[in-house]
């Protein structure tokens, strides 16, 4: 008996769309959010990762409205993450149905607000999400505006800062990796795994079923997000947990 | 028609207890903080997430811990997550709170040096689907021995009374997710959010008459 590593598709969406892109730019539709949630439900996915990155106001009312749609349907947890700026944000995502919130760039600003959401809210909801990309051996950093602007910050201390400051959870994104279906950036995966007590969960780059093993196994991680390999119907949520299963992982099946 | 209860405390996300509800069961579901409407209700639901001192002192703000004892001892009572710690004596949490004591038992902090039989450190919170070891409840029923739920949790319970645990769990070490006393059924996991597994025992619970 053991706890499962998680397998989370994730959705990005933009305007009511689920969308997919490369690297940040070069963006593919694919399909209806509610749509696309019930049918990663159905497959037995572990969690969904909805990523709203609707530039508009009109854009996040529709982002709103979906959320209520997955979650009275979806019965897993529900992680709604992009734009999440104020405390306000966070309860008009959790009493739209969401489960957990990720916060970015609002963190990166004033770090202090990690702090305030979790004692508000509960750390069991405050996911930190931190985009990173290599700048030398063993050391990352933090990017933010879709990876065209650099902080200075160091990625494994600026996860250990929000465990610290009550962070229940880190989505790690590797910028160098996402979209390009190389794999997870297994170093900085395993260095903020190994840093923090929290749970990890590694994402951008996966391409095929092995680099979610690789990312448990190798970058330590305790869930894996996918989304263009699960959304342009090359692999299911069954296949990659049957083939993690043959590898020595323990899923849920 | 018979009517659900979600007792309403101003913590957590009450809206996925309430549509999962809605989803398996014809009763009417209310989310609410008023004594009268949980007093009237056939069942109730006694949920809870964050810490546990918040949790405590809105409870005992709105009298909700007399609420819940008298709902216990007249009908159907599920307490979901932080809900069902709020019903032992004590809490770790916080520097240790005093909870409502329905149940004789602690709850406890996984600790910083938790590991696994291969000396892996193990994240707390203890965080996604770990496996549930039954004992023989009809709110089992259609529910596969050792089925995963999700769990997200960093304090756990062990209840005094053994007879009365319905649920084991493993993580680092061994400690109880479900705990039966009369018409009270309490789970750690969060069953609302455990696809059809946790679906199947909120259905049981919408038809259960208490009393195991």
């Amino acid at each position: 008996m053991a706890l499962a590593k998680r397998i989370i598709p994730c959705l990005d969406v933009d305007n009511g769309r689920v969308v997919k892109g490369v690297q940040f730019v070069d963006i593919r539709d694919a399909g209806d959010p509610v749509e696309v949630a019930k049918r990663y439900n159905e497959q037995g996915a572990d969690e969904i990762t909805f990523l709203d990155i609707t530039a508009t106001h009109e854009g996040r009312e529709t982002t709103v409205h979906t959320v209520e749609a997955i979650a009275s349907e979806v019965f897993i947890p529900l992680t709604v993450g992009g734009g999440i700026r104020e405390l306000s944000d966070i309860r008009t995502m959790l009493n739209a149905g969401a489960d957990k919130v990720s916060i970015n760039s609002a963190a990166v600003k004033r770090p202090e607000f990690v702090r305030e959401a979790a004692e508000r809210f509960g750390s069991q909801c405050i996911v930190v999400a931190i985009d990173c990309k290599k700048v030398d051996e063993g050391k990352w950093e933090i990017f933010t505006h879709g990876g065209r602007k650099p902080t200075g910050i160091d990625a494994v201390e600026w996860a250990k800062r929000m465990a610290e400051y009550g962070a229940g959870e880190i989505l790690l994104t590797s910028m160098d990796q996402d979209g390009v279906k190389q794999g997870f950036d297994l170093g900085v995966t395993r260095a903020i795994s190994e840093a923090v007590s929290i749970p990890v969960i590694a994402s951008g780059g996966v391409g095929n079923l092995q680099h979610l093993v690789d990312g448990v196994v190798e970058g330590k991680a305790d869930a894996v997000l996918a989304a263009s390999i699960f959304h342009f119907g090359e692999h299911s949520v069954p296949e990659a947990k049957e083939y993690m299963a043959k590898q020595g992982v323990e899923v849920r099946l | 028609m018979s009517t659900i209860a979600i007792i309403d405390y101003g913590m957590g996300n009450l809206h996925s207890v309430a549509s999962a509800f809605e989803h398996v069961c014809d009763s009417k579901v209310i989310v609410t903080s008023d004594v009268a409407e949980i007093e009237a209700a056939d069942r109730v639901v006694f949920p809870g997430v964050g810490a546990i001192r918040d949790c405590m002192a809105e409870i005992r703000r709105l009298g909700m811990d007399d609420v819940v004892k008298k709902a216990v001892a007249e009908k159907p009572v599920l307490a979901i997550c932080v809900g069902m710690q709020a019903l032992m004596e004590h809490s770790e949490e916080n520097g240790g709170v005093d909870c409502i004591g329905l149940l004789p038992g602690k709850v406890r902090f996984f600790g910083e040096a938790l590991k696994d039989e291969a000396g892996e450190k193990l994240k707390v919170p203890h965080m996604g689907w770990n496996q549930v070891k039954q004992m023989d409840h009809p709110l089992w029923d259609g529910i596969e021995d050792n089925s995963r739920f999700y769990f997200v949790h960093s304090f756990y319970v062990k209840a005094d009374r053994v007879d009365e645990v319905k649920a084991t769990c493993h993580y680092g070490l061994d400690f109880d997710v479900a705990i039966s006393h009369g018409n009270l059924f309490a789970v750690q996991f969060h069953p609302e959010k455990s696809h059809t597994a946790g679906l199947q025992l909120l259905k049981n619970f919408a038809s259960w008459d208490g009393q195991a």
